[in-house]
């Protein structure tokens, strides 16, 4: 089923086309009304009325997530306060949150580009929807909700967490499509089994995951434990939130809706763009957003774009799945975390020796985070638990600094590999390519 | 009174322990009494020996992170209920045992027990007034 043939079978020319013009415009008012694009544009002698063909996008700069911190809360914001409706941040681990405002007209925009999503994943008026991501800040759940008001489905507003209840809910209300994190699709599946929950009780049919890098190997067991459909959304706080893109059921890549959304892939070294087809880092224009348009951001993601035709008939192009990021940042449960936050919350530690190694695992489908420590002479004592005591003050003050709980390993002082140039220090097991 | 211990932090890993104590065989030094304590992650494996300033500069150099701290030998009947009157001694006077271990060898007809008492010089205090022998170090290296 597709949403809007229009929109997502549109034949290539006439996609290029709106293209070019939601461009033209997006650079326009961002220019006009976004002091941090003027600056920019200005220092790069750019005008809105060079943008004449989609090709003079590589002439826009780049937008980063610093860039946009700095403009901390509504500095990004391209419409007076009056006309933005809500408001949503990223994370906020790795510093000040970036803040995502939406005119009415976002919104609306987002409904429609999430109701696709679903809309993939087999979702009708008739479907019961339990939205198991996060409602809050986070745009996960929101984003699902307006979708699924789009189609007119009903949405279970569950949120996070709180397996039991998910359970009961999938069986009493008779869930037939589940949006929530992969990795929590897999605790699902594994605790309603423990449970002894009868598979015929539930209605489940298709499940859209995301929010976190996932594997193919995580698709087959989702598939298999829950016996459903499990396709995967894309999405992102900076550019709208989830419903940047989504697989069809030929799982052949996720279909980026390019008359919102215009992707482009560079090479994270030169920063100069790639051809279709191959590896780099995925970069987002927003070609519609009002409240707060987005300009070449740079995503971090790691993709490959593909523009042969899919056979589910649409004609939008497809980005692979994520299989890691351009800069050292860890996902960890969802949460973006660069390793120096880690490190720099433990020389706040006093006696600690700044030798570490973080290991990322993800034991039964969850994320772990195992932060091994060398042990120095002035932590170390003939008693266990004044060695313990330390070992948990570390746990708690990187839990406290940097707001994710690391188990915290301490090892034998220059044990740890050391290295002449950069240190590898991140070591990701959990078998994300 | 109060006898040195040489403690070793040791990672759980294969073959660790055997290296500790290869490297004390190497400087011949004779272990008179160990224990060790074992969490799910590390382990500690605490020693007397009769040079523990020399044990501890020759783990130091094999890269083991060693501590040198005080304990207590006392010498308890060996008969049953003889550690339990030592004990007793110590919950009488509130002094909590952080840990203790015992010496193969014997001092005439008594047990060798080390002690570890959370304040070394409170548990002397309590061991002597209640008249338990408290062995010095040079008995214990002729032990």
């Amino acid at each position: 089923m597709i949403w809007n043939k229009q929109a997502e079978c549109m034949p290539d020319k006439e996609l290029r086309k709106l293209q070019l013009e939601r461009l033209k415009e997006t650079v326009r008012r961002a220019y006009e009304n976004v002091p941090y694009y003027k600056k920019k544009f200005d220092e790069l002698k750019i005008k809105p009325s060079d943008i004449t063909s989609l090709r003079d996008i590589v002439k826009l700069p780049y937008t980063t997530k610093t860039d946009l911190r700095e403009g901390y809360p509504f500095g990004m914001f391209a419409v007076p306060g009056k006309d933005i409706v809500e408001v949503h941040t990223s994370s906020g681990t790795t510093g000040k949150p970036v803040v995502a405002g939406y005119t009415r007209g976002d919104i609306d925009t987002w409904g429609e580009v999430v109701a696709r999503c679903l809309t993939m994943a087999g979702a009708t008026s008739s479907s019961i929807i339990q939205n198991g991501y996060g409602y809050g800040m986070f745009t996960g759940g929101m984003g699902i909700h307006y979708g699924s008001h789009k189609i007119g489905a009903t949405i279970v507003p569950v949120s996070a967490g709180n397996t039991k209840r998910q359970i009961d809910l999938m069986q009493d209300f008779g869930t037939t499509l589940i949006t929530c994190t992969p990795s929590y699709a897999l605790y699902l599946a594994e605790a309603a089994g423990e449970d002894g929950v009868d598979r015929k009780k539930i209605k489940l049919r298709a499940g859209c995951f995301g929010a976190e890098v996932w594997t193919e190997k995580m698709r087959e067991e989702i598939e298999s434990r829950f016996r459903i459909l499990a396709l995967n959304i894309y999405g992102l706080t900076e550019i709208i939130g989830p419903g940047v893109a989504h697989e069809c059921d030929k799982k052949a890549g996720l279909h980026i809706f390019e008359d919102h959304f215009y992707p482009e892939i560079i090479s994270p070294e030169t920063l100069e763009p790639l051809p279709d087809g191959e590896r780099g880092e995925l970069v987002f224009t927003t070609l519609t957003r009002e409240g707060m348009p987005m300009i070449r951001f740079r995503t971090r993601d790691v993709t490959t774009l593909r523009r042969e035709p899919c056979k589910c008939g649409r004609t939008v192009v497809r980005m692979d799945r994520i299989t890691g990021r351009s800069d050292d940042m860890l996902k960890i449960r969802g949460v973006l975390i660069f390793p120096s936050q880690i490190e720099r919350a433990l020389l706040e530690v006093k006696g600690i020796e700044p030798q570490y190694q973080i290991i990322v695992t993800r034991p039964r489908h969850l994320d772990e985070m195992e932060v091994q420590v060398e042990l120095s002479n002035k932590m170390f004592s003939d008693e266990v638990k004044h060695i313990e005591e330390f070992r948990k003050k570390i746990e708690a003050h990187i839990e406290k600094s940097v707001g994710i709980r690391v188990k915290v390993t301490l090892v034998e002082p220059k044990s740890l590999p050391r290295s002449e140039g950069k240190a590898k220090r991140v070591f990701d097991k959990r078998e994300l390519k | 009174m109060k006898l040195k211990q040489i403690s070793v932090f040791l990672e759980n890993r294969k073959g660790r322990l055997w290296e500790a104590l290869d490297a004390l065989a190497n400087a011949k030094i004779n272990i008179r009494a160990l224990s060790i304590a074992d969490t799910s992650e590390f382990g500690i494996l605490r020693l007397i020996v009769p040079d523990p300033d020399m044990a501890k500069k020759v783990l130091e150099k094999g890269n083991f992170t060693v501590k040198e701290n005080n304990v207590v030998a006392v010498e308890v009947a060996d008969k049953p209920g003889g550690l339990a009157e030592v004990l007793k001694v110590l919950s009488d006077a509130d002094i909590n045992v952080e840990y203790l271990y015992a010496f193969v060898e014997k001092s005439g007809e008594k047990a060798v027990v080390v002690l570890r008492t959370e304040n070394t010089d409170a548990g002397i205090k309590a061991l002597k007034t209640a008249g338990i022998a408290i062995l010095l170090a040079e008995q214990v290296y002729a032990l």
